[in-house]
């Protein structure tokens, strides 16, 4: 890792968009997931399909922690699970360690389940009511081999004092423990099979806000001591620039820009990152808050629109005299600065001053519709 | 409790505890709640008078059910005769004594059977999915679109009457309520996300199912269960009501005692009071127990 997380420093432009393969321990390709919409007299009728995850390629390097902002509906929480093949993917590849892992039978796949784990976002749902912690953390090495019931007491001790947990706690139910103590729990049985790479799906926005960073830290020190690498999901913007090495943003199923998180936060590529961006709240009210507020709502991801899936609500396209391109050739996500990809046909037209003239007519539109509501 | 403390190491530092003990299950968790349930209580009450009164029949019962007298025939209830006697002179308090057995022991073993049989669909169909699922649930469509009384005497007059054949026509017209209901929650439940962490750790199908799905989709099944006691109970009576009941009209079933008695309605009421009262309390038990048993099991109401 180049940069220590916790301090949130940046980590440079040294990252590339395409990556060596020498470092990458995941790689996704191509991967589309659709759920399909089955209707008429017996249900077996193909009406249709919602595109949850359509056509996503990155890599994950060693070590890193890549972020996956979005919208909620966009598509994040699907590809997390189609990654780790928790639900089949449609199609597509992912590469565990350079070995493609679709197409392995269940057997083959149960060493490959040790090198990847995911913690989830409801600490309710996630725990197993009839189950104690004992048997929560422990079922994944009694799964994989191991079998003495007093090594995996004390397997599941030590993991329990790692996460910050009470280490006599081990024979109680997960209704008798708090939101934040039961995602430790998730934490501790992620890691109970020693993997390298952890799908965190929004791991603490079901917490308290204090329990939030706690939460944080641990992930932090966990990656710190162990080497972990996190695909970290989430729609904070805030939590993700802090944990990030490397965020990605998704919209409608999409990737639509990948770069290393000072360039993405910074000087973002993507017009739909500019919006995302631009709806953070500022903690300085001196500050004048230059937003871009989009217009109308998220397509239905059941029927998305031609060409760049963004193109309905593009501040930019607007600005240009809405380009024809923009609604029938679908953007390639293609390197527009050193290490940053954007999958825009104009997002060398993304400068300091578009920004600020698009703030200024969206909120003018927005008084107009003050003044006329 | 330090337990949210951010440091790893205070809390791992800390020695074990006192407190280290085994916690209460939900199980015992769910009792204790039923107990400060009032309509519960209640229903736990009648049902163990039931349940205390069928295995204790020979016990208490003054008369054993077959005992006739000369004489004393549809007798008003007196000191010797509680609910008084029937038609033939026999105890009716005896009688309604030893039917709680027969209802007790045709309705749990029906309901168990039904238990099993609609278990089984039911796992295989939500379990396995596909067109296993397509095929079974089909079945039991059919199964459920005939009127369940309809569905029984159809099974006894095909089967002939007898003990079993009862039981195994009241089981047959509940297994599609059991097999749906646990196909439901295992469905839901496959979606779950401490389902797909077990997944994600490895643990194989088989596990997920017996590990993981089943016991929660436990409780609902014995709260069916539960209700649909008090039903068969009723179906029971209604079946020998029918003429369908025990092969030997003898028996001292509720559902053929009614039938005896309902001649004599205007002259002896008493005899049908008695027996249909404790068809209504028996049935009614079993529901009480079944709504209590339903709050205080339901995973919704606590977390």
């Amino acid at each position: 890792m180049e940069g220590t997380v916790s301090e949130g420093l940046p980590v440079g432009g040294t990252g590339d968009g395409q990556l060596p393969s020498g470092d990458e321990l995941i790689g996704v390709e191509s991967l589309v997931k659709h759920f399909e919409i089955r209707g008429g007299l017996l249900g077996v009728r193909r009406i249709g399909a919602v595109r949850a995850v359509d056509g996503v390629s990155f890599s994950v390097r060693r070590g890193e922690t890549l972020g996956l902002v979005g919208e909620s509906g966009c598509g994040k929480t699907t590809l997390g699970k189609v990654i780790l093949r928790l639900i089949p993917a449609t199609s597509g590849q992912v590469r565990v360690k350079g070995r493609p892992i679709f197409g392995l039978n269940d057997r083959e796949m149960i060493p490959i389940r040790r090198d990847m784990q995911i913690v989830f976002q409801d600490p309710y749902g996630s725990l197993n009511p009839r189950m104690t912690v004992g048997e929560i953390v422990g079922e994944g090495p009694y799964v994989h081999g191991l079998r003495s019931r007093q090594e995996r007491e004390e397997l599941v001790r030590e993991l329990l004092a790692r996460v910050g947990l009470n280490q006599s706690h081990i024979h109680r139910y997960p209704h008798e423990f708090s939101g934040g103590q039961r995602q430790r729990i998730g934490i501790a049985r992620a890691l109970a099979l020693n993997p390298e790479f952890v799908v965190c799906d929004e791991p603490v926005s079901a917490l308290d806000v204090s329990i939030q960073s706690q939460v944080l830290n641990l992930l932090d020190d966990l990656q710190q001591d162990l080497g972990l690498t996190y695909l970290f999901i989430a729609h904070n913007l805030a939590v993700v620039e802090h944990i990030s090495d490397r965020v990605g943003v998704m919209y409608l199923g999409k990737l639509v820009e990948l770069a290393p998180v000072d360039p993405l936060y910074q000087q973002p590529a993507h017009p739909y990152t500019v919006a995302l961006l631009s709806a953070v709240p500022e903690t300085d009210p001196r500050k004048r808050k230059k937003r871009i507020v989009l217009k109308g709502d998220v397509p239905s991801p059941a029927a998305p629109p031609p060409g760049c899936r963004f193109h309905t609500r593009c501040w930019l396209r607007e600005r240009l005299g809405n380009p024809e391109r923009c609604a029938t050739d679908e953007p390639a996500l293609r390197e527009v600065r050193p290490g940053q990809m954007a999958a825009c046909h104009y997002a060398e037209e993304v400068s300091p001053a578009a920004i600020e003239a698009a703030s200024r007519a969206s909120e003018s539109g927005m008084t107009a519709e003050l003044a006329a509501g | 409790m330090s337990l949210e403390t951010p440091g790893v190491t205070a809390v791992a530092a800390a020695p074990r505890r006192a407190e280290e003990r085994v916690s209460r299950g939900l199980w015992s968790d769910a009792f204790s709640r039923l107990l400060r349930n009032r309509p519960a209580l209640v229903g736990l009450i009648c049902i163990t008078a039931f349940i205390g009164v069928a295995i204790l029949a020979p016990v208490i019962a003054p008369y054993g059910p077959y005992e006739q007298r000369t004489g004393g025939r549809l007798e008003a209830p007196s000191a010797a005769h509680l609910f008084g006697t029937d038609l033939l002179g026999r105890d009716m308090f005896s009688r309604v004594l030893y039917g709680a057995q027969i209802s007790l022991q045709v309705g749990v073993i029906a309901v168990l059977m039904a238990l099993v049989m609609g278990g089984l669909i039911g796992a295989l169909a939500g379990g396995l999915g596909g067109w296993v699922d397509s095929v079974l649930m089909r079945v039991t469509d059919v199964l459920l679109a005939i009127p369940g009384i309809l569905l029984a005497i159809g099974i006894i007059a095909w089967l002939d009457r007898g003990m079993l054949q009862l039981m195994l026509a009241i089981a047959v017209t509940y297994v599609p309520i059991f097999a749906r209901l646990l196909r439901g929650s295992i469905l839901a439940l496959r979606e779950s996300d401490y389902v797909i962490a077990a997944g994600a750790v490895g643990a194989s199908r088989l596990r997920l199912l017996v590990r993981h799905m089943l016991p929660n989709a436990l409780t609902p099944l014995i709260v069916q269960a539960t209700l649909i006691l008090a039903t068969a109970i009723i179906d029971i009576a209604g079946l020998g009501f029918l003429g369908l009941g025990p092969p030997d009209p003898r028996t001292p079933e509720w559902g053929t005692m009614l039938v005896d008695a309902r001649r004599f309605l205007q002259t002896a009421p008493h005899i049908v009071f008695f027996v249909g009262g404790a068809i209504v309390v028996s049935a009614i038990g079993f529901n009480l127990l079944g709504d209590g048993l339903r709050e205080s099991l339901d995973p919704r109401l606590k977390r």
